[in-house]
């Protein structure tokens, strides 16, 4: 099976949502994306793996396997929940460079770009620096 | 004053004209603006006074002889006797212009830094606003004072037998507001000076949110200190006021130094000004003084009394009608509160209807509203606040609860 890259999986998201007429049917999707999004092992749902929002929780945990990082994630809150699945779909199972690479634009293409706002705190911000944090580690570890 | 019935002169549709802001549009739905407790709308009366200022006579206070800065001083200093004559300050001087609460606060926090000694007691209630806890527990760190709390019970009033326990001769300061941002309780703070005063201490009231309702009365309150801010009646942000009993004035030491706030300055020594200078060192946010003035004169033009009752309509008629949603809890059930709803929907998170709401153009405010350790109490991680003002309607409550069965609908 072919890996498909960062870019195309975003693209892929960016169609999905151009497929909607309104933010409720947006918001409606998002919501059933955070519903089926594969639970965090509840071992790693502690204080360790936090990211305290003011508004809404996050706790985010990376493994490596086979060169590639995968990602789970939770979040105490339904919509915060729905943009996690989101960047997990992005970014989960694509090797560190590639990670340390993407940027996060295509939410603002779906229409959620306030939820990224760093005055939201809702802990998304963090996580994303979180997501970037464990491919620096993971790459350092391969360089070794 | 709940059960006064809203006056026939008072006419919201009229009121809301004076509030441009109302009519805009947020994701394309008209606003319906919920959160005045986080800070309330300015009237164009206030507005015009802003611009008059900027465009007439700008100036530096209290130091030019110039024209300008005549007439800048005079609006600062008549703006203070409001502000003295609306709280019922016995004189100007014991009026002190702020950057807002916690500045007062902090005025209050860093001088007794230096009167109080290891082993006193410093009371706090459970329902404050975290601006109100983090100055004691840095000022107890510092003197070796020790912190209590007045527990709160589950319909959000403070236990006012626990009040009791906890005084002493060895309580120096109680720290309470007047009313609980996060819930609305309006806080029995008559009960606790007298109680306070019984013992030898001093009380510090919060006003923050009471003074857009309430119209405190500082000496028959006999309240020690008064702190508000102006921007949550109606006035510009970043400017507020500290109310002192004198002879507590005359005995705190200065916060900050700088200009205004010096007698004679040589580098040997440097002797104080007099009240109100020795705590208002800088230039002062002299527009802000003056629009706080303004606001006060829009709002007592309407009258605090018409204001409370008719908000209390709105409380009644947003309490009944959010009630009936099925899975809905309100928390602050006091008889004696303020036009806040503070709510939860039974398993969904406050920041997912807060942002559905948004999206249906009507503001709350969601979170732990600066008040952790209520939200510890009823081990929720935040509600949703709908607070209301006197420019807000029944329609607009109406669309409120429409937005939050849709996002019920949404989100479970």
């Amino acid at each position: 099976m072919i890996m498909s890259s960062i870019q195309e999986i975003q693209q892929e998201i960016v169609e999905e949502f151009e497929m909607f007429d309104d933010w409720m049917q947006r918001y409606e999707y998002m919501i059933e994306l955070g519903k089926s999004l594969p639970l965090i092992d509840e071992k790693y749902k502690t204080d360790e793996y936090i990211i305290k929002g003011c508004q809404s929780k996050v706790w985010v945990h990376a493994d490596l396997k086979d060169d590639k990082i995968e990602f789970t994630a939770d979040s105490d809150a339904i919509i915060t929940k729905g943009i996690i699945a989101i960047l997990i779909r992005s970014f989960s199972g694509q090797p560190p460079q590639e990670i340390l690479d993407a940027d996060t634009s295509f939410i603002d293409e779906i229409g959620l770009k306030e939820h990224l706002s760093p005055t939201r705190a809702n802990g998304l911000v963090s996580m994303i620096k979180q997501i970037k944090l464990y491919a620096i580690a993971y790459q350092a570890k391969a360089g070794n | 004053m709940a059960s006064v019935s809203t006056p026939l002169t008072f006419d919201v549709k009229s009121i809301r004209k004076d509030f441009p802001i109302l009519n805009r549009k947020v994701n394309e739905k008209p606003l319906v603006y919920f959160d005045n407790a986080a800070t309330s709308q300015t009237p164009q009366q206030v507005i015009d006074v802003i611009v008059d200022y900027y465009s007439n006579y700008n100036a530096n206070i209290h130091r030019g002889v110039h024209a300008l800065s005549q007439e800048a001083t005079d609006a600062y200093e008549q703006a203070r006797i409001k502000l003295q004559k609306h709280f019922n300050i016995p004189n100007a001087y014991q009026t002190l212009f702020t950057s807002g609460t916690t500045h007062g606060i902090n005025i209050v926090a860093s001088g007794y830094a230096e009167i109080l000694k290891e082993g006193d007691e410093v009371i706090v209630s459970a329902l404050e606003h975290h601006s109100n806890i983090v100055p004691w527990q840095m000022l107890c760190e510092k003197t070796g004072a020790v912190l209590k709390v007045i527990p709160m019970t589950d319909n959000g009033t403070l236990d006012m037998d626990a009040f009791e326990q906890l005084l002493s001769d060895k309580t120096k300061l109680v720290f309470v507001n007047h009313v609980s941002n996060a819930l609305g309780t309006v806080n029995p703070i008559e009960f606790i000076i007298e109680k306070t005063h019984a013992v030898g201490g001093a009380v510090l009231v919060d006003g923050a949110q009471a003074a857009p309702h309430i119209k405190a009365d500082v000496q028959a309150l006999d309240v020690d200190f008064y702190v508000v801010s102006a921007h949550k009646m109606c006035g510009p942000t970043g400017v507020g006021m500290l109310y002192g009993k004198e002879k507590w004035l005359e005995q705190l030491p200065p916060y900050q130094g700088g200009g205004e706030m010096i007698d004679q300055v040589t580098f040997e020594k440097t002797t104080y000004a007099g009240l109100p200078h020795k705590f208002e060192a800088g230039t002062p946010n002299i527009c802000g003084g003056i629009a706080f003035g303004a606001a006060l004169d829009y709002m007592n033009a309407i009258g605090f009394e018409t204001i409370a009752a008719y908000e209390h309509e709105l409380l009644e008629y947003g309490t009944e009608k959010l009630k009936a949603i099925d899975g809905l809890r309100i928390y602050g059930e006091s008889k004696e509160k303020t036009a806040v709803i503070s709510f939860n929907i039974e398993g969904i998170h406050p920041y997912d209807i807060g942002t559905i709401l948004d999206k249906l153009g009507v503001a709350v405010r969601t979170g732990h509203h600066c008040a952790q350790p209520i939200m510890d109490f009823y081990k929720i991680p935040g509600t949703v606040r709908a607070s209301f003002a006197f420019y807000n309607t029944k329609e607009e409550i109406d669309i409120l609860v429409a937005a939050v069965e849709r996002a019920k609908n949404m989100l479970s």
